[in-house]
């Protein structure tokens, strides 16, 4: 009874935030009250049933809901400690991000709609982090990028519409290769699903066609490496940036991004296994790629003068971490890269948030703008300061716990490069964040902000998010070495699911 | 040449001139005209086919021949009123795409 | 054969023919409830026929006991049975939602004319997808064309006039190309019979003749490139419920027939190169009614070139059909792209009937700033295009998935990309059409009259059709394995 009632639970969570979505698609623009608190009813049971899931899964029930979509496809929901991973992230983030955008588009029109989208694109994200095999996985990879596409053009100005015309091009032509690969991979080993190491299935066939098994390979890494914002494919990401600020955190922080580099561990880790992907000599080119990305994505930032832009091209950089941590091919590599993947989203999207509160309450969108706006906000600017620390990789913040790992679990790997890429990062991290930390704190304010309305900084709903994300980056290093922290999950998944590698 | 024969060929000229008079003609009327004379070379080739075994008639392309008949009946008639209106409403005795 | 459960297929067919005869008589003002009494009675005969034929295999009846050839037989499998639910859910829907729209004080002469043009097609759409002879086939064929051309000319302005003009020439040419297809036929084997012609029928000339003609006619009337410039003119210009119709039922039974026949009928004649032909033709109309979809300035034209463009994948099923590798997953995903396509295209054009309902107008443009009230009619145009643009959660992403399968199974590269192709084009013409409907109003617009208020009814039907879709989404099992029952022997 009990574990019927746990297997039941990821296809509650999926349509709990459905149903929140229609919930508020239904209630229409005028009644605010009432869809702020099935906005925020909806995050919450959703939050608690993921919670209830890890619960599960650490007690070892089995979680999973499967049903056949078509003869020889299945649609599997399944809670490994992967997928829970990602799911509790981006659960949390949820309700964290409902709370800020409640108060973020107070007063814009459209709410209904925004809102109905953004859970839309929570159940797409759930079903990415829980899909079972190749199959579910493009299916909510896929209504991913449907559910995102009228949050980045939510404002309705051309530019909007003209960023969401990139974004459509490069994802959807993405979910392309995605299908042809997934669906060349269907008809070579039929259904198989996700199985740490790699699928016995996959290595068989790639034994008799390694050629073919290359090809599909790189189809479905093409298609995961364009929301992974990989280069030369990561051009949607920082036009996106036109979306209003909780889209840009949410999205950018956790769903989309994610979603890819989430899809890069899938595919290497648990379709092909990391050995096959290294026989075929596809990990060395998706190390290479990695690592330029990271380099490109920090020189761009530099070049940025507006907040959003610069932190969209520190994402296209940070989110590579990811991909290298599971294209090195150690534990402790991939340890880091899965840490990362929690970490720099708890990071992004405090950044994020910073920003859009400074848009919002002082107005200003470019860097050159925020001199002094540490004194007028300094509760912001001490989260911003954390979190963009924690980018950089100062200890003892979450971003020098994964990159620690990152770093040693490569040089294990005899991949000293890699030390290099970390180094270098760092610095060009330093170099557009420290400037702006300089103007925050140091530099006398030059613009005329109209007054605090009260006591607090900014509207309490934009400010208690960010407080929050901003201590977990802050927990979330210095509880590094708790077993139920970031760190502690990602190590025990790959000691669960990974021993060879 | 045997009688079938002959029906068939007079049926293939009927067909003929009734699809080049439906291609090249752009007079309404004519058009439907032209779709009439087809209708009737595939009926005449039907009655022809009845005729096939010699020493017996078989009723099956008749039964075909004269349903035929109905329903080319009422094509017909629906081609004349929409031609019509369309005569009433537009002042012309063609469609505007074959104009010039 | 259970005898009770063969006598709704009949039904299928009077039951329409009859309500339309008395709504005839009576007159549609004087009884507007018995439409919906009709259209309720034929989904219940369909609904019976088809747990029939899921339960116990295909079904045959025939007409007064007479047996062929004079006699008339009525025959469903899975595949006819599949057909008459998609006719059955888009016959009921359409049938709320003309109600409303037709009987709102403008449209009353619209109104005494729709009905029972309606109903008699509706009759002949069953009757096509249950005539087991080829000479029925023609009356049926016949019968949809003559009330199809009516429908298009119900407005009686200038521009649908010159459209159902063109359409009823070409479509009566087509009617005779196919009759003297089957006339041929009749010469060479002496039956009419589906199934007994495809035994008799050898590979050789006149044989090949007859398929030609027939496949020529059938195509002419499924809008096939390259005979498909009749459709977007008729089909953009017909009131929404006709539209709906037409789009989504009329000329899908063109390419219901042509797969029917080539599948029972001409298998001995399905060489690689005429497999390759039709796809071919098929091929051309997803690319070439995608790119002219992408060109259109109104809403009702890209939806009629998206049909198109959507007739085009069920014909690449021919040149899979003899690989042994791909037929039998290419064959489940051509029959459930019908299906998919009939619901989400009749979603989209009611819902784009609601947004001209309201505005006046479709001009893309000016659908920026999309009133609030037409929300929900935009959310159902945008969730029937997603299944339009193969992806998921829907329909037709399940009948792209098994058609793209079994084209890679069976190494066929050629039709894989058309797929994958095709999907990204319409993702273009729809998203395009979306973008719009998400844009804010430009500002410097003049104040805009009030939209009209649209009916509930009107408002619920397309979302509901476009929800059908994504209930289809979720799962393809019971309707492919309805599908299974008389499965053709030619896909091995």
């Amino acid at each position: 009874m009990m574990a019927a009632a746990y297997g039941l639970l990821p296809l509650a969570a999926l349509l709990t935030a459905v149903a929140t979505a229609a919930i508020v698609f239904a209630l229409g623009d005028a009644r605010r009250r009432q869809r702020t608190f099935w906005n925020l009813f909806g995050a919450g049971t959703k939050l608690a049933l993921v919670l209830l899931m890890a619960h599960g899964v650490l007690q070892g029930h089995t979680l999973e809901v499967a049903w056949p979509a078509l003869p020889g496809a299945t649609l599997r929901l399944v809670a490994d400690p992967l997928a829970l991973l990602f799911a509790v992230l981006s659960s949390l983030l949820w309700l964290i991000t409902t709370v800020y955008a409640i108060a973020y588009l107070e007063g814009s029109g459209q709410r209904a709609r925004f809102f109905g989208f953004f859970s839309l694109c929570v159940a797409a994200t759930f079903g990415v982090a829980l899909a079972g095999n190749p199959f579910t996985f493009f299916c909510f990879y896929e209504l991913l990028t449907l559910a995102t596409y009228p949050l980045v053009v939510h404002r309705g100005h051309s530019a909007a519409l003209a960023a969401g015309r990139t974004y459509l091009g490069y994802t959807l032509g993405g979910g392309a290769a995605l299908l042809a690969g997934t669906a060349a991979l269907y008809v070579a080993v039929g259904e198989q699903p996700f199985t740490p190491g790699g699928m016995p299935a996959v290595a068989e066939w790639a034994d008799r066609a390694p050629v073919a098994a290359t090809a599909v390979l790189a189809l479905l890494l093409g298609g995961v490496a364009v929301k992974a914002a990989l280069f030369p494919l990561q051009g949607w990401l920082p036009a996106a940036m036109v979306a209003p600020a909780p889209v840009s955190a949410l999205l950018h922080a956790v769903a989309v991004v994610k979603a890819g580099a989430f899809g890069v561990v899938r595919i290497i880790e648990d379709t092909y296994g990391y050995a096959l992907a290294a026989e075929l000599h596809v990990t060395p080119v998706l190390s290479a790629l990695a690592a330029v990305t990271i380099v490109y994505g920090s020189v761009r930032a530099l070049a940025q003068a507006e907040l959003k832009r610069r932190l969209a091209f520190s994402t296209v950089s940070q989110v590579s971490f990811i991909t290298l941590g599971v294209a090195a091919g150690s534990q402790l590599a991939l340890i880091g890269g899965l840490a990362h993947l929690v970490h720099q989203g708890l990071m992004k999207i405090t950044l994020f948030f910073c920003a859009g509160n400074y848009a919002e309450t002082l107005g200003e969108h470019r860097i050159d703008a925020l001199n002094g706006a540490g004194r007028r906000m300094p509760v912001t600017s001490a989260a911003f300061t954390v979190a963009a620390l924690g980018m950089m990789g100062a200890p003892p913040l979450a971003g020098f716990i994964s990159k620690w790992y990152l770093g040693i679990g490569a040089l294990a790997q005899g991949q000293g490069w890699v030390i290099g890429v970390l180094v270098a990062s760092t610095l060009l991290n330093a170099a557009y964040f420290l400037p702006i930390l300089r103007r925050l704190w140091l530099l006398p304010a030059t613009r005329d902000w109209p007054a605090r309305a009260g006591r607090a900084e900014a509207h309490r709903g934009l400010l208690d998010p960010v407080l929050l994300t901003a201590t977990a980056v802050l927990l979330a290093g210095l509880l590094a070495a708790t077993p139920l922290s970031p760190l502690g999950w990602a190590a025990r998944i790959v000691e669960q699911g990974y021993p060879g590698l | 040449m045997t009688q079938a024969g002959l029906y068939t060929l007079a049926a293939s000229a009927l067909a003929g001139i009734g699809v080049y008079g439906l291609i090249v003609r752009r007079h309404l009327l004519r058009r439907i005209l032209a779709l009439n004379l087809l209708g009737n070379a595939v009926f005449l080739l039907l009655v022809a086919l009845a005729r096939r075994h010699p020493g017996y008639v078989d009723p099956v392309p008749h039964a075909m021949v004269l349903t035929g008949i109905v329903v080319a009946v009422s094509a017909t008639a629906l081609a004349l009123v929409l031609a019509r209106r369309y005569y009433a409403e537009t002042g012309l005795r063609h469609l505007p795409e074959d104009e010039g | 054969m259970a005898a009770g459960g063969a006598l709704s297929l009949p039904l299928a067919f009077l039951l329409p023919l009859l309500t339309a005869l008395v709504v005839f008589l009576l007159g549609a003002r004087r009884a507007p409830w018995l439409p919906g009494i009709g259209a309720l009675a034929t989904v219940a005969a369909v609904a019976d026929a088809v747990r029939h034929v899921a339960a116990h295999g295909p079904q045959a009846y025939h007409l007064g006991g007479w047996m062929p050839p004079l006699g008339v037989e009525l025959y469903a499998d899975g595949l006819a049975a599949l057909m008459l639910a998609m006719t059955a859910a888009v016959g009921l829907a359409v049938t709320a939602y003309a109600g409303p729209y037709l009987h709102d004080g403008h449209h009353h002469q619209e109104a005494e004319r729709f009905w029972p043009l309606w109903l008699v097609q509706w009759a002949a759409l069953n009757g096509t997808f249950l005539a087991a002879d080829l000479f029925n086939l023609y009356i049926m064929l016949e019968l949809v064309t003559l009330t199809a051309v009516p429908l298009v000319a119900i407005t009686g302005d200038r521009a649908s006039l010159g459209a159902a003009m063109r359409y009823l020439l070409l479509a009566l040419l087509a009617s005779l190309a196919y009759l003297l297809g089957v006339a041929l036929l009749y010469g060479g084997t002496g039956t009419l019979h589906l199934r007994q012609v495809g035994e008799l029928v050898g590979a050789g000339g006149p044989a090949a003749v007859a398929a030609a003609l027939i496949t020529a006619g059938l195509l002419l009337k499924g809008a096939i490139f390259p005979l498909h410039t009749w459709l977007v003119p008729a089909h953009s210009n017909a009131p929404a419920p006709a539209s709906a119709v037409l789009s989504a039922l009329v000329v899908q039974a063109g390419v219901y027939l042509v797969l029917r026949l080539w599948l029972w009928t001409f298998p001995a004649l399905l060489s690689p190169a005429v497999g390759w032909l039709l796809g071919g033709l098929g091929a051309a109309s997803v690319l070439y009614g995608s790119l002219q979809a992408l060109r259109q300035s109104r809403l009702k034209p890209v939806i009629a070139y998206s049909t198109v463009a959507q007739l085009g994948y069920p014909l690449l099923l021919l040149p899979l059909a003899a690989v042994p590798a791909a037929a039998a997953q290419a064959w489940q995903g051509a029959a459930y792209y019908i299906v998919a396509h009939g619901l989400a295209k009749a979603g989209a054009f009611l819902a784009a009937g609601n947004i001209r309902y309201s505005l006046g107008h479709d001009r893309l443009a000016g659908l920026r700033g999309i009133a609030p009230e037409l929300s929900v009619s935009v959310l159902a145009l945008g969730l029937a295009f997603v299944s339009l643009m193969g992806l998921p959660p829907t329909a037709g992403f399940l009948a792209k998935w098994q058609l793209l399968s079994g084209a890679l199974g069976g190494g066929q590269w050629p039709w894989a990309a058309v797929i994958v192709l095709g999907g990204l084009l319409a993702a273009g013409y729809g998203l395009r059409v979306l973008a719009m409907a998400l844009a804010a109003a430009p500002s410097d617009e003049p104040v805009r009259r009030p939209p009209q208020r649209l009916p509930r009814r009107m408002v619920a039907v397309p979302l509901l059709l476009a929800l059908a879709v994504y209930l289809l989404g979720v799962s393809a099992v019971p309707a492919l394995r309805l599908l299974e029952q008389g499965a053709p022997e030619a896909l091995g």
